[in-house]
């Protein structure tokens, strides 16, 4: 399963040890100057993590669409959720399960080329995991993957062998599958 | 129509007819427009803009309406602060306006810029900076309609001003819409239905009612759902009021320096039916023991507030009046009736605590001596106000109140110096009722200059000093846990409240002996203008029974029912 690593024990209010992972939360907010500190805002304050966070227009005007992951465990998500909904900004909270939704991250990674050996190298991984050269001179090679945050974590160890100058992540972004 | 004019319209709309405020650069032309309006609207003028936010929030919590303070842009607005986020603690509608400088110059650090939009974040339902005289009556009718509805909470306004002069060209919308606000209102039935079940075959049903009820003005349907089920109430410190304490059920506070009885009800029930209550931790003590026989029902009209803190059995999402009007309908259908043995078992030893109050003779005067001769002189329509420390828990644990808004308080935040100003809010929301104020001589002192207000104002409160040179909570925590190390507590025997009082061309009575007491509060009553009765309190009483913070429940020591724990185990 995707995301599966994430999954680690953490103490509830209750007591009792639960397990936490990761959870992809979509939002609609309002487009408005400040939204985004009130959200972020609101997560530090509560003290949840926030991994990634995107935000983007959707196609209605005056609406934006959030999407933040958060590592914890349900209890925490609850509260998440209620939360952010109390925001008068929000306009609608929902959470994106692995098994019904589309979660794509886009990483930019770049690596030295040694040598012609080491290109040939990653001129066949780019092609086993579809990633895209989007630059590239005789000293280095940018990289451009899209793909759940799994992926995009085993082509960045992957990468590692050759030297990774600079790596750019841009968070995830999620949608429900149709059915 | 300048911005300044749709501001007070707007304010007006509402029926907004008194403001709390002080004047500064940044809110002139504002001012201003209040000499346009002056048979319609008055700001009483405060001599701190803390003041001002706290009489804001004394109106408002006496009346239910919203209360709206007014400050200049930096340090005026700065000083909104904490009445803002005592407000939001407390879920009070209030709505603060801040001045701002023009909106050319916002983001240049210019002279007296600060920005409360960020500063304010955290600590209201939500805040504008209005950028655009057009959006003045829109942006205040959303403001009224975010402080007043669901959870209510405070507002924060910033007001360029530059928009305050400019003209307003549109007309005033009819309504606004506010897309990402829809509280929920009606209770799920199937909630409901669960409710009345349980209450149906507990066998120690318990109430534990919170501001909640009292914010939905909803203790008429909680008196009829008593009187139906027989179910025994407590109350939140927050609470207090929203069920009458001479009613044969009640059971007055719990929590902290609640009342025994309380507390130990709640460790004995089997089902703790929880309305308008947040479960703050001076209510609960430690969560893992927490009402650990029971059943819990917890409804309120924040979702978020639901499995917060406590692990809830029945969640009942809605507003506090519709619950209970429908539980009411279910209770009756299912035929609800009184635990008698239960009740029976309550009402005894709630008479061992009734009956338990000994007043120590002591050398000074004893609080507890002032609280039970309150009682005795009250009106249930007068109101009273406290400062926060020992003499709020004092009151809050000894003095009867039997009607909703009559016992202000400062809870979540617990503010120093919250009570005076309050009390003239409160006394200008509700001019036929006498504002008792119970304050410490160290709160008071904190917004001790409020005095000028009450003077020039014509607005009479009754401070009641409990004086004892002490900041007397800390030193009740420093003797009972820090082996008496009594370290920046003592505050001496100054100033003489007597004199400070006529300085400002108030009275004041000083009472050194108990049979002095009630005659100054007489003569306060009869007074004409505010007077301060300073009662010269043992300096070193402490308020019990206590609850040692995150503490079980039948650990609460001191006060009445002997040894901790033996009245609950040994039942």
């Amino acid at each position: 399963m995707l995301l599966a690593d994430a999954w680690l024990p953490r103490e509830n209010i209750s007591g009792v040890i639960e397990m936490e992972r990761r959870h992809v939360i979509a939002m609609l907010v309002e487009d408005q100057p400040g939204v985004l500190t009130r959200i972020a805002g609101m997560f530090a304050r509560r003290g949840f993590n926030i991994e990634t966070i995107t935000v983007g227009k959707t196609t209605k005007k005056g609406e934006s669409k959030m999407v933040i992951t958060v590592i914890g465990d349900d209890d925490m998500l609850e509260q998440v959720e209620k939360q952010v909904n109390k925001l008068i900004d929000t306009i609608k909270v929902t959470e994106m399960p692995d098994e019904r939704s589309v979660i794509k991250e886009l990483c930019l990674i770049k690596v030295n080329i040694a040598n012609q050996k080491v290109k040939d190298e990653i001129l066949k991984y780019t092609d086993i995991y579809k990633t895209k050269i989007v630059d590239i001179t005789t000293k280095e090679a940018t990289m451009e993957i899209i793909g759940d945050p799994g992926k995009v974590d085993s082509f960045i160890d992957l990468m590692k062998q050759f030297g990774i100058k600079e790596v750019s992540r841009t968070g995830v972004t999620a949608i429900s599958r149709s059915r | 129509m300048n911005g300044a004019h749709a501001i007070v319209e707007t304010l007006l709309k509402h029926g907004t007819d008194v403001t709390f405020g002080f004047p500064g650069g940044a809110v002139i032309p504002l001012f201003d427009a209040y000499l346009d309006y002056k048979d319609k609207i008055r700001n009483v003028l405060v001599r701190h803009e803390q003041g001002a936010a706290h009489a804001a929030e004394g109106y408002a919590r006496a009346s239910g309406k919203i209360g709206v303070c007014i400050a200049t842009s930096g340090p005026g607005a700065c000083n909104l602060v904490t009445g803002i986020a005592d407000a939001y603690m407390d879920s009070i509608p209030i709505i603060g306006f801040g001045g701002q400088v023009p909106t050319s110059l916002i983001g240049n650090d210019a002279f007296q810029e600060t920005d409360m939009i960020g500063i304010t974040l955290p600590i209201t339902k939500h805040n504008y900076q209005i950028r655009d005289p057009n959006g003045i009556a829109p942006t205040i009718m959303k403001a009224y309609k975010l402080a007043l509805e669901g959870r209510p909470g405070p507002i924060y306004i910033d007001l360029p001003k530059d928009i305050q002069s400019k003209e307003v060209t549109e007309a005033f919308p009819n309504e606004v819409k506010i897309v990402g606000f829809q509280p929920t209102i009606k209770p799920n039935p199937l909630q409901i239905n669960k409710a009345a079940e349980a209450m149906l075959h507990a066998e120690m049903p318990l109430f534990l009612i919170g501001q909640g009820v009292m914010i939905s003005n909803a203790h008429r349907e909680l008196q009829e759902l008593v009187n139906l089920t027989g179910i025994p109430v407590t109350t939140t410190f927050m609470g207090k009021g929203a069920f009458d304490e001479r009613h044969p059920l009640s059971l007055g506070i719990v929590g902290m320096h609640g009342r025994k009885i309380a507390n130990y009800a709640t460790l004995q029930t089997d089902l703790l039916i929880t309305i308008g209550c947040r479960f703050s931790d001076r209510i609960t003590g430690n969560l893992k023991t927490y009402a650990e026989n029971a059943k819990i029902i917890h409804a309120d009209i924040d979702p978020a507030e639901i499995g917060k803190n406590v692990k809830v059995d029945i969640p009942i999402v809605g507003d506090a009046k519709e619950i209970l009007k429908e539980l009411i309908v279910m209770v009756k259908k299912l035929a609800v009736k009184e635990k008698t043995k239960w009740v029976s078992k309550i009402k005894q030893n709630k008479k061992t605590c009734d009956d338990c109050v000994p007043v120590k003779e002591t050398k000074r005067i004893h609080p507890k001596h002032v609280m039970l001769e309150l009682n005795k002189i009250m009106k249930p329509k007068d109101i009273v106000v406290t400062g926060v420390g020992q003499h709020q828990m004092f009151a809050g644990h000894f003095i009867r109140r039997s009607k909703p808004r009559t016992f202000i308080s400062s809870g979540g935040a617990g503010t120093m110096g919250f009570g005076f100003p309050a009390a003239i809010g409160a006394k200008v929301a509700k001019p036929d009722s006498n504002v008792f104020l119970i304050d410490g001589d160290g709160s008071f002192q904190m917004t001790i200059q409020e005095l000028g207000t009450v003077k020039e104002g014509n607005i009479k409160v009754i401070p009641i000093i409990m004086n004892n040179s002490y900041l007397g909570m800390v030193r009740q925590w420093l003797e009972l846990f820090s082996d008496k190390r009594y370290s920046e507590v003592y505050l001496g025997r100054t100033p003489d409240f007597v004199k400070v009082a006529e300085a400002y061309g108030l009275e004041g009575i000083r009472v050194e002996k108990k049979s002095e007491f009630l005659p100054a509060i007489e003569q306060a009553i009869k007074n004409d203008v505010t007077t301060i009765v300073d009662v010269v309190t043992e300096e070193e009483s402490n308020i019990l029974p206590m609850l040692l913070p995150g503490g079980h429940l039948k650990d609460a020591f001191g006060g009445c029912m002997a040894a901790p724990g033996k009245y609950f185990r040994g039942d």
